[in-house]
C-alpha cells in the first residue's frame, strides 16, 4: 500500500506543482457559481429557499454579532491591559486578586446573554420538529453509495428510483479532477435521477438506510437528517423558489462517502403533475411480469444492464473485482450448480455488508444478473435463473 | 530548599540513592521525572505521527480530485489523524505534565504507585505501534472515524480489531494514570498544602483524573459492544440483528464529551499558572477558578448529545441538551474573565510560555464562541458534520490543548533540564504556529458554511481556494513544530543554553521553583515546611 502512495504520489507530484504555480486553483479552472449549490468562495450560508433555512441564517447572523462584540470587548480590554500593564512601560503590579461582587457579576451576566440567545433558537427548533401535515411524503434511502427516493405518501405516490452520481465525475476524480480550462460547476454534484418535488408543498422528507448511516442534507433548504439503517427518521421542508438544489452525503459511509450527491429539483405544480405522469408510464413500461419465463439470450441482455447499473462499480466490467472487492469472474459461487447460492448472496449481501444486500432490485432483475454473471467472461455455466427462481427464494 | 537537598547527598546512597543508569533506568523507571519524560517523548512523536498524516490528508484536499490517494486510504487517514492525536498526543501529553509537575508542585516524594506509573507507561508504546501500524494490516487502517460508528465498524478489516485492542490498552493506562493521580493528590500534599492552597494545574488534574475514570470505562464498553458484533455475533449496535446505531453514539458521546475536557482542563490549569507568573500578579478569583472547574466537569456529562442533533431526536431532548451545552459558556467565560482579570493591572512582560497562554485565550476563545453557535441546535442542523466542526475543534484542540503544552514546555523546560531555551528561537515558534494555525483552519469556517461536508476526500470545484489556503496554512504549520523539535526541543534535551537559575521566571510561585534546576532526581523525600500561603519552602 505504502508502495501504491510513493508511485502515486510522485507521479501527481509534478503535475500538483504545476497547479500551485497557478496559484489559486478556481482561478486555473474558471469555474462559476452553481445556483442552489455551493458558490465559489462563499463565505456564509446558502441563499435561505424555505423559512427554516431564513430563520437558520438569521438566528446564525444573530449570534455571530453578537459573539464579535463580546469578543471584541472582551479581547479589547486584554489588549488594552498588554499595552498599558507591561513591565517595559513601568506598570508596577498591583495586588488585587479576588472581588466578590465582580466575579458574580460576571457569572450572572453571561447566563443572562445564554439565555436570550436560547429563546429565539428555542421557536425555531419546534417549528423544524414537526412534521406534520405534509402534501408529499418521501424516503430517501442511503446506500453505498447513492441515495433511493420513493415516494410514498401525496401526488406521486409508487414513484420510486436511485439516484447516484453521474458515472463520469466519479471517473474524473479518479484521473484528478476536471482538468484546467474545463468549466465545471456540477463537479460531484451531477446526478442521474434528481428527486422531483412541487414548489410551495410541504414535503416530509424520511430517512433510513440500508447498510450504514448516511447524512441527507440539502443547504438550501435548512434540512440535515442522518439516514439510520434500521430505523426511520424524518424531516421536512416546503421549498418557496422553483430550480435546482444540491447537497451531501454528510454522515461517513465509506470508500464512497464523498460520491454520493443530493439533488432536488423544486418545479411548480404543474411540471410536478406532467413529471408524475411520466413516471408512472416509464414504471409501467418497465414492471415485469415476474412469472415470465426468458430465454437466456433475452435474459443475459438484460442481466447485463443491470450489472452495469448495480454491480460493475465494485465488481468492475471485466468481473474481476478490485482490492477486497471479490471477482466474479471464475468465482466457486458463480460456478456453482446450486443457483441458490448466488441468489441467498444477492438477497441477503455477505460479509457484514461488505457485499451488500440487493433485495430492493426486481426478482426479474436479480435473475438476470445472476444469468449475465453465470454466462459471461470465462463463466459458461449455461445456467438460466429465472424470476420464479428468485420469488421462491425471497419466501 | 537546603531542606530538599541535604537529604539526598548522604542517607540513601545505599538502598534506593541513586539513579539507575543505561536502559534499566529507561525501562525499569519509577521516578516521576523520568516518567514524565517519557510520556512527553511518546506524546511528541505521535504529535509527529498525527501531523504526517494531516499532512498527506490536506495534500490530497490540496486540489480538487484525487491525486495522492485513493478514498479508502483518505478515510483511514482521517480515522487514524483523529485517534492518534486524541489518545497518542494530546492525552499523554498531560500525564507527562502531570508526571513531572504534580508532585514538584504539592512537594510529594514522587507518584503515589511508582510501579503502575512505569507500567501506564509502558502501556502506551504497543498501543503507539498497533494504532500506527494498522496501516500495514491487509486492508488497512480503520476507516470509520475516530467516532467508530457503527454499523460502519462491522465492515471493516482486521485492523479495526487491532484499533480496539490499542484503545482498551490505553484506556487501562490513563485509568491508572489517572488513579495515581488522584492518590498523589489527595494522599501525599505537603504538610499546609490545603486543597484550596494547591496550585491550579494539580486541580485541574485532579478533576480530569475523576473525569477519565469516569468515561474510559464507558468507551471501553462501547467498543468491547462493536467487538463483539464484529465477531461473537451479538447485535447490539447491528441493525440486521435489531441492534441500535443510535444508541452506540449515545454511548460513545457520554465518553467523547467529558473527553474534550479532559483534553482542555489540563490546559487552563497551565494557562493559570502561566499568566499570573507573567503578569506578576497574584490569579484573580482562585476559588471561583476552582469552582468554575469543577461546574465544567459536571456538565460535561448532561450535554453528549449535542454531537447527535443530526440524528433524529425529539424535541425535548434537542431543547434540553442545547440548553445544558450552552450554560457550559458561563463557567468558561469566568475563566476567561479571570485570566484577563489577572493580567489587569499586572506588570506584564512576553517571554514565549506567556506568549502561548495569551495566544491560546486569544484563539481558543474563538473556538469557544464557534461552540456556542454550534450548541445551538438550527444552526447546528446546518453545520454539523461541515468543516466548520473541523474549524472549531481545531481551534479548541490545536489553540487550546496544544498551545497550552507549549506554554507549559517553555514555562517548565529549565526545570527539567536546567538550561534555557532560545528565546528569539521560541518567539518564532510562537508567532509561525500562531499564524499559520489560522491561515489553515480559519478558512476552514467558510467551507463549512458554505455546506463542505468532513471526511470528503473530493470536493466540489467551488471549495477549491479555501482548501488551496488550508493546505498552505497546514504544511507550515507541520514545518513549525519540525523547527520546535530541532531548533528548541533537542538544544534543551542536550543541554545546550544558558544555565537556568533556580526560578527563571520574577513572577513565577510555587514548590516547583523552590528546588534547583535542572530539578534533582529526588526531590522532597522529607516533607517540607511551607509557608502560609503554600508557595515556599522555609527553612
Amino acid at each position: 500500500m505504502m508502495k501504491r502512495i510513493r508511485t502515486k504520489f510522485f507521479a501527481s507530484l509534478s503535475s500538483t506543482l504545476v497547479w500551485a504555480g497557478s496559484a489559486l486553483s478556481t482561478a486555473a479552472h474558471a469555474v462559476g457559481d452553481l445556483p442552489g449549490g455551493p458558490a465559489v468562495r462563499q463565505l456564509n450560508l446558502h441563499p435561505a429557499v424555505t423559512k427554516i433555512a431564513a430563520e437558520q441564517a438569521w438566528l446564525h447572523w444573530f449570534m455571530l454579532i453578537l459573539c464579535t462584540v463580546i469578543f471584541l470587548a472582551v479581547f479589547g480590554v486584554m489588549f488594552y491591559s498588554i499595552w498599558k500593564h507591561r513591565k517595559s512601560v513601568g506598570h508596577k503590579a498591583a495586588n488585587f486578586h479576588e472581588s466578590a461582587t465582580v466575579e458574580i457579576v460576571w457569572t450572572i451576566v453571561p447566563f443572562i446573554i445564554v439565555i436570550l440567545m436560547a429563546l429565539p433558537a428555542t421557536k425555531v427548533i419546534v417549528a423544524m420538529k414537526d412534521t406534520t401535515n405534509a402534501d408529499l411524503t418521501i424516503k430517501a434511502t442511503g446506500m453505498q453509495w447513492k441515495w433511493g427516493y420513493d415516494y410514498i405518501k401525496g401526488e406521486g405516490e409508487g414513484i420510486g428510483f436511485t439516484s447516484a452520481l453521474d458515472a463520469s465525475h466519479r471517473e474524473l476524480s479518479n484521473n484528478g479532477g476536471p482538468k484546467a480550462g474545463v468549466v465545471m460547476d456540477d463537479y460531484l454534484l451531477k446526478v442521474d435521477n434528481p428527486m422531483v418535488v412541487p414548489v410551495d408543498k410541504k414535503i416530509r422528507i424520511i430517512t433510513t438506510a440500508n447498510d450504514v448511516i448516511h447524512g441527507f442534507m440539502v443547504p438550501s433548504f435548512g434540512i440535515k437528517q442522518d439516514a439510520i439503517p434500521g430505523f426511520v427518521r424524518d424531516t421536512w421542508f416546503r421549498a418557496e423558489k422553483i430550480g435546482d438544489y444540491h447537497g451531501q452525503c454528510v454522515e461517513l459511509c465509506g470508500k464512497e462517502h464523498a460520491y454520493m450527491p443530493i439533488h432536488v429539483k423544486v418545479v411548480s405544480a404543474e411540471d410536478y403533475s406532467a413529471w408524475v405522469s411520466a413516471e408512472k408510464k416509464k414504471l409501467a413500461a418497465k414492471a415485469d411480469d415476474p412469472t415470465k419465463v426468458w430465454t437466456v439470450e433475452e435474459i443475459t441482455l438484460r442481466g447485463e444492464k443491470v450489472y452495469a447499473a448495480n454491480c460493475a462499480a465494485c465488481h468492475q466490467a471485466n468481473g474481476k473485482g478490485v482490492g477486497p472487492v471479490k471477482a466474479l469472474d471464475g468465482a466457486t459461487v458463480v460456478l456453482d450448480a446450486d443457483k441458490n447460492k448466488q441468489i441467498t448472496i444477492l438477497l441477503n449481501g455477505q460479509n457484514n455488508g461488505s457485499m451488500p444486500a440487493w433485495k430492493q432490485l426486481s426478482d426479474t432483475e436479480i435473475a438476470a444478473v445472476i444469468t449475465f454473471t453465470k454466462n459471461n467472461w470465462s463463466n459458461k455455466t449455461g445456467q438460466v435463473v429465472q424470476p420464479a427462481d428468485v420469488t421462491a427464494a425471497r419466501k | 530548599m537546603s531542606a530538599v537537598l541535604d537529604h539526598h547527598d548522604h542517607a540513601h546512597d545505599d538502598h534506593h540513592g541513586h539513579a539507575p543508569t543505561g536502559w534499566r533506568r529507561w525501562v525499569y523507571a519509577t521516578n516521576h521525572k523520568d516518567i514524565g519524560t517519557m510520556y512527553l517523548l511518546f506524546s511528541f512523536t505521535m504529535l509527529i505521527v498525527g501531523g504526517a498524516l494531516a499532512m498527506l490528508i490536506r495534500a490530497e484536499l490540496f486540489q480538487p480530485g484525487l491525486q495522492f490517494v485513493n478514498p479508502e486510504l483518505f478515510n483511514q487517514l482521517t480515522t487514524m489523524h483523529g485517534l492518534i492525536m486524541v489518545f497518542g498526543a494530546i492525552m499523554p501529553g498531560f500525564v507527562g505534565f502531570a508526571n513531572w509537575m504534580v508532585p514538584l508542585q504539592i512537594g510529594a516524594a514522587d507518584m503515589a504507585f511508582a510501579r503502575m506509573n512505569n507500567f501506564s507507561f509502558w502501556l502506551l508504546i504497543p498501543a503507539g505501534l498497533m494504532l500506527a501500524g494498522s496501516f500495514f494490516m491487509p486492508g488497512g487502517a480503520p476507516a470509520a472515524g475516530w467516532t467508530l460508528y457503527a454499523p460502519l465498524t462491522l465492515q471493516m478489516g482486521p485492523s479495526m480489531d487491532m484499533g480496539i485492542f490499542a484503545l482498551h490498552i490505553l484506556g487501562a493506562s490513563s485509568i491508572m494514570g489517572s488513579i495515581n493521580i488522584i492518590v498523589t493528590i489527595l494522599n501525599m500534599r505537603a504538610p499546609g498544602m490545603t486543597l484550596m492552597k494547591m496550585p491550579m494545574f494539580a486541580w485541574t488534574w485532579l478533576i480530569t483524573a475523576y473525569l477519565l475514570i469516569a468515561v474510559m470505562p464507558v468507551l471501553a464498553g462501547a467498543i468491547t459492544m462493536t467487538l463483539t458484533d464484529r465477531h461473537f455475533g451479538t447485535s447490539f449496535f447491528n441493525p440486521a440483528g435489531g441492534g441500535d446505531p443510535v444508541m452506540y453514539q449515545h454511548i460513545f458521546w457520554f465518553f467523547g464529551h467529558p473527553e474534550v475536557y479532559i483534553m482542555i482542563l489540563p490546559a487552563f490549569g497551565i494557562v493559570s499558572q502561566i499568566v499570573p507568573a507573567f503578569s506578576r500578579k497574584k490569579l484573580f478569583g482562585y476559588a471561583s477558578m476552582v469552582y468554575a472547574t469543577s461546574s465544567i466537569a459536571i456538565l460535561s456529562f448532561i450535554v453528549w448529545a449535542h454531537h447527535m442533533f443530526t440524528t433524529g431526536m425529539p424535541v425535548t431532548g434537542q431543547l434540553f441538551f442545547m440548553y445544558a451545552t450552552m450554560l457550559i459558556a458561563v463557567p468558561t467565560a469566568v475563566k476567561i474573565f479571570n485570566w484577563i482579570a489577572t493580567m489587569w493591572q499586572g506588570s506584564m512582560t512576553f517571554e514565549t510560555p506567556m506568549l502561548f497562554a495569551v495566544g491560546f485565550i486569544f484563539v481558543f476563545t474563538m473556538g469557544g464562541f464557534t461552540g456556542l453557535i454550534l450548541a445551538m441546535a438550527p444552526i447546528d442542523i446546518q453545520l454539523q458534520d461541515t468543516y466548520y466542526v473541523v474549524a472549531h475543534f481545531h481551534y479548541v484542540l490545536v489553540a487550546g490543548s496544544l498551545y497550552a503544552m507549549f506554554a507549559g514546555y517553555y514555562y517548565w523546560v529549565p526545570k527539567w533540564t536546567g538550561v534555557m531555551y532560545n528565546e528569539t528561537r521560541g518567539k518564532i515558534h510562537f508567532w509561525w504556529s500562531l499564524i499559520a494555525f489560522n491561515v489553515t483552519f480559519f478558512p476552514m469556517h467558510f467551507l463549512g458554511l458554505a455546506g463542505m461536508p468532513r471526511r470528503y476526500a473530493d470536493y466540489p470545484m467551488q471549495f477549491a481556494d479555501f482548501n488551496v489556503v488550508a493546505s498552505l496554512g497546514g504544511f507550515a504549520f507541520g514545518l513549525a513544530q519540525v523547527y520546535f523539535f530541532f531548533f528548541i526541543v533537542l538544544p534543551t534535551m542536550m543541554g545546550k543554553g544558558e544555565k537556568a537559575p533556580q526560578n527563571p521566571w520574577e513572577g513565577a510561585e510555587g514548590l516547583e521553583w523552590e528546588i534547583p534546576s535542572p530539578a534533582p532526581f529526588h526531590t522532597f523525600e522529607t516533607p517540607p515546611k511551607l509557608n502560609a500561603a503554600a508557595t515556599k519552602v522555609l527553612g
